[in-house]
C-alpha cells in the first residue's frame, strides 16, 4: 500500500532542498558583490571619511597627488603618486608576457601538430606539474637562484629587478597560455586540418595558414588570461623584483607593482586611514582592470575559466 | 599526422626549422620545470629529516623544524575545505542539475564563478581583511563580545573563509565534471523507480560522482595550500609560541614562513638551509595531493569509457 504521508513528505522535501539549493548557489553571485562594494566602500574613503580628509588636509595632500610621479608611503608628508607603481606592473607584466607567449605559442604549435603521441602524453604531467607549483615557491627559486643566473648573464647592478620577476612571473602563466592555447588548436575540426594537407599544404603551413587561424579567439584568450593573470600575480613580484617604485621603463632597475604594493604595506596601516583608504583604491584597481580582461577572453571563448581550471 | 608525412618534413627547409623551433620551445618548458625541481631538491634535502618536520623552530629560526607551520596550514585548509567544499559542490549542484540549459540564474552564477576564478589572490586578501575582519569579525564582536576585540582581528577563521572563497570556482568546476560523468539513463532509471529530484540527486548523481567531488576537494586543498597572498593579513603570523588553539587565534603558515625567512628576516643567510627544506616540504606536500588528484581523475576517466 502507497503512504500518502509518506509521499508527501518526500515532495515537501524535494521543494524544500530545491529552494535551498538555488539559495545557497547564490553564494558566488552575493561574494562578487560584496568584494565589489567592500573595494569600493574602503577606497572611496577619500571622499566619504572625515578621518582621511582630516589627515589628507593636515599632510597638504589633495587627491591629485595621486597621479604624480613618486610613491614613498612611509616619507613626510607621504608621497602617493601611483605613476611608479603603474609603470612597474607594466614592466613585470610586459616580461612575463615576452617570454611566456613565444615559448607556449610555439610548444602549443609542436605538441598540437608535430609531436608524436608518447611526446604529447609525457608534456600534460609537465604542465599540469608547473601549474602545480606555489607561486612563494616561484617566488623564492626566483629570489635565491634565477636573480642570481640573470645578475650573472646581463651583468645587471641590481640583482633584483623587473627582468628577474618578469622571468620568474612568466613560469606561472606559461601552463595557462599552453593548455588553452594547445587546447584551441586541437580542436580545430580535423577535416580542415586534412584538406589543407591534401591540398598539398605541408604540415607547417597548415598549422600558421589554417590551424592558428582558425583558433585565433581561443589563442587570443589564453593571451589575455595570461596577461591578467601576471598583472595581478603577488608573491613573487613582491619577493623577486627589488621592490622599489621607481617610475621608468627600464627593466634592468627594480620594481613595485600595484599587487606587491598591497602585500608590502597592507600590514603596516591602521583601518581606516588615508594609507589604509591608498592601498585600498590600487587593490580596486586590480580588481577592474582583472575583471576586464577575464570578461574579454570569455568574450573569445566561453566557459575558458572552466577549462584553465579544469587542468591541474 | 601520417608517417609519409613526417618523412617528407624534413626535405623542407621551412618545416624543419619550424619543427625544430617549436620542439625547442617545447624543451624549454619541460627544462624550466626540472631545473626548479632539481635546484630546490638539491638545496633542500640535506636538511631534510624527521626532526625539521616534528620540531618548532628555535634560535631565532636557525634551528629547529616548521612544525607549526605544517599544523597551521592543515588546520587553514581543513577549516577552508570544511566552509568551501559544501557551497561548491552544492552549486555544482544547481548549475548541473538543477538549472535548465538557458536558465538566467545560472548563467549569473556562472559569471560569478569565473569572475570569482580570475580575481588576483592579493584582492581576495585585502577583501578578506576588510570583509570578514573588520565588518563580520567586528559585528560578532559589538554583539557578543560588547565590543572588546575577540574575532575582529586577523584569525584562523577568516584567512580560511578567504581561502574557501578563493578555491570556489576549483571545487565547482571539478564537481561540474564529475557531475558530467554520470549518465543520463542512472538518472532515468531512478526517476522511473520514482525517485524524486532531490532523491536522484543525493542518492544516485553524488554517489556516483564522488570520487569526482573528493577530486575537486584535493585540487582545491592543494590550492589552498600553496597561496600566501589570501593570508598575508588576514590571520598568517611569522612566529608563535604556541599552536593556535581557537579559531579566533592567529597560525603559522608554511608559504608565508618562507616568504617571511627569505625576505625579512634578520640574517637571511643563517637561514637559507631551513628555507630551502621549508620550500621542499611544501612542494611534496602540494606535489604529492595533484598526483592524488590527477590518479584519481584519471581512474575516472578510464571508467567512463
Amino acid at each position: 500500500m502507497i503512504d500518502k504521508r509518506l509521499i508527501n513528505k518526500r515532495k515537501v522535501y524535494n521543494k524544500i532542498t530545491a529552494y535551498g539549493i538555488t539559495a545557497l548557489s547564490l553564494t558566488a553571485v552575493f561574494m562578487v558583490l560584496m568584494i565589489f562594494v567592500f573595494l569600493f566602500k574602503e577606497s572611496s574613503l577619500f571622499i566619504t571619511s572625515d578621518l582621511v580628509k582630516t589627515e589628507m588636509r593636515e599632510l597638504g595632500i589633495t587627491l591629485y597627488d595621486l597621479l604624480g610621479s613618486e610613491y614613498q608611503s612611509v616619507a613626510y608628508p607621504p608621497k602617493i603618486g601611483l605613476q611608479p607603481l603603474i609603470t612597474s606592473t607594466i614592466r613585470v607584466t610586459f616580461v612575463a608576457i615576452l617570454v611566456a607567449t613565444p615559448l607556449s605559442f610555439l610548444a602549443a604549435i609542436y605538441v598540437s601538430v608535430f609531436a608524436p603521441r608518447w611526446i604529447k602524453e609525457l608534456i600534460k604531467p609537465v604542465i599540469e606539474l608547473l601549474a602545480g607549483i606555489p607561486t612563494v615557491v616561484l617566488g623564492f627559486f626566483a629570489l635565491m637562484v634565477l636573480a642570481t643566473w640573470i645578475q650573472t648573464i646581463t651583468g645587471s647592478i641590481y640583482r633584483l629587478n623587473a627582468l628577474v620577476g618578469g622571468v620568474a612571473l612568466s613560469f606561472t602563466i606559461i601552463p595557462i597560455m599552453f593548455t588553452l592555447m594547445e587546447d584551441a588548436i586541437s580542436s580545430v575540426p580535423v577535416p580542415m586540418k586534412e584538406a589543407s594537407l591534401a591540398l598539398g599544404a605541408t604540415p607547417w603551413q597548415t598549422a600558421v595558414k589554417v590551424l592558428v587561424p582558425a583558433a585565433k579567439s581561443g589563442v587570443v584568450a589564453a593571451f589575455l588570461l595570461g596577461a591578467s593573470r601576471a598583472f595581478g600575480e603577488t608573491m613573487i613580484a613582491l619577493m623577486a623584483t627589488g621592490n622599489a617604485a621607481l617610475n621608468t621603463f627600464n627593466i634592468m632597475l627594480p620594481a613595485r607593482t600595484m599587487a606587491a604594493n598591497i602585500g608590502q604595506e597592507m600590514a603596516e596601516v591602521a583601518f581606516g586611514d588615508f594609507h589604509y583608504a591608498t592601498l585600498f583604491l590600487i587593490g580596486f584597481i586590480l580588481f577592474i582592470v582583472t575583471f576586464i580582461f577575464n570578461a574579454i577572453a570569455n568574450l573569445y571563448v566561453g566557459h575558458l575559466v572552466s577549462k584553465s581550471l579544469g587542468k591541474v | 599526422m601520417t608517417n609519409g608525412f613526417l618523412k617528407n618534413l624534413f626535405k623542407r627547409p621551412v618545416d624543419s626549422t619550424m619543427v625544430i623551433l617549436t620542439f625547442l620551445a617545447t624543451l624549454i618548458i619541460v627544462a624550466i620545470l626540472t631545473v626548479i625541481l632539481t635546484t630546490i631538491t638539491i638545496s633542500g634535502a640535506p636538511h631534510l629529516s624527521w626532526d625539521f618536520i616534528i620540531k618548532a623552530p628555535e634560535e631565532g629560526m636557525t634551528e629547529g623544524g616548521i612544525f607549526p607551520a605544517i599544523v597551521g596550514t592543515t588546520m587553514l585548509v581543513i577549516t577552508m575545505s570544511i566552509l568551501g567544499l559544501p557551497i561548491g559542490l552544492i552549486t555544482a549542484v544547481f548549475l548541473h542539475e538543477y538549472a535548465g540549459e538557458k536558465s538566467r540564474l545560472a548563467n549569473i552564477v556562472r559569471f560569478a564563478v569565473n569572475n570569482l576564478a580570475g580575481v588576483p589572490a592579493i584582492v581576495y586578501g585585502i577583501f578578506g581583511l576588510s570583509f570578514f575582519v573588520f565588518f563580520v569579525g567586528a559585528q560578532i564582536d559589538n554583539a557578543f563580545y560588547s565590543g572588546s576585540l575577540k574575532w575582529g582581528k586577523p584569525a584562523l577563521i577568516w584567512a580560511s573563509c578567504t581561502m574557501a572563497l578563493l578555491t570556489l570556482p576549483v571545487v565547482i568546476v571539478s564537481v561540474e565534471e564529475a557531475l558530467r560523468t554520470v549518465t543520463q539513463d542512472e538518472r532515468e532509471a531512478a526517476y522511473a523507480l520514482g525517485a524524486t529530484h532531490w532523491e536522484v540527486v543525493y542518492k544516485v548523481v553524488i554517489p556516483r560522482a564522488f570520487s569526482g567531488i573528493l577530486t575537486g576537494g584535493i585540487l582545491a586543498v592543494s590550492r589552498g595550500a600553496g597561496e600566501v597572498a589570501p593570508v598575508l593579513f588576514t590571520g598568517a603570523a611569522y612566529f608563535l609560541p604556541e599552536l593556535p588553539s581557537s579559531f579566533a587565534d592567529q597560525f603559522m603558515e608554511m608559504g608565508y614562513h618562507i616568504f617571511v625567512m627569505s625576505t625579512q628576516s634578520h640574517d637571511v643567510d643563517a637561514t637559507k638551509p631551513i628555507q630551502f627544506a621549508t620550500t621542499l616540504v611544501l612542494l611534496l606536500l602540494t606535489f604529492s595531493l595533484n598526483f592524488v588528484a590527477v590518479l584519481m581523475r584519471r581512474r575516472i576517466r578510464i571508467s567512463r569509457r
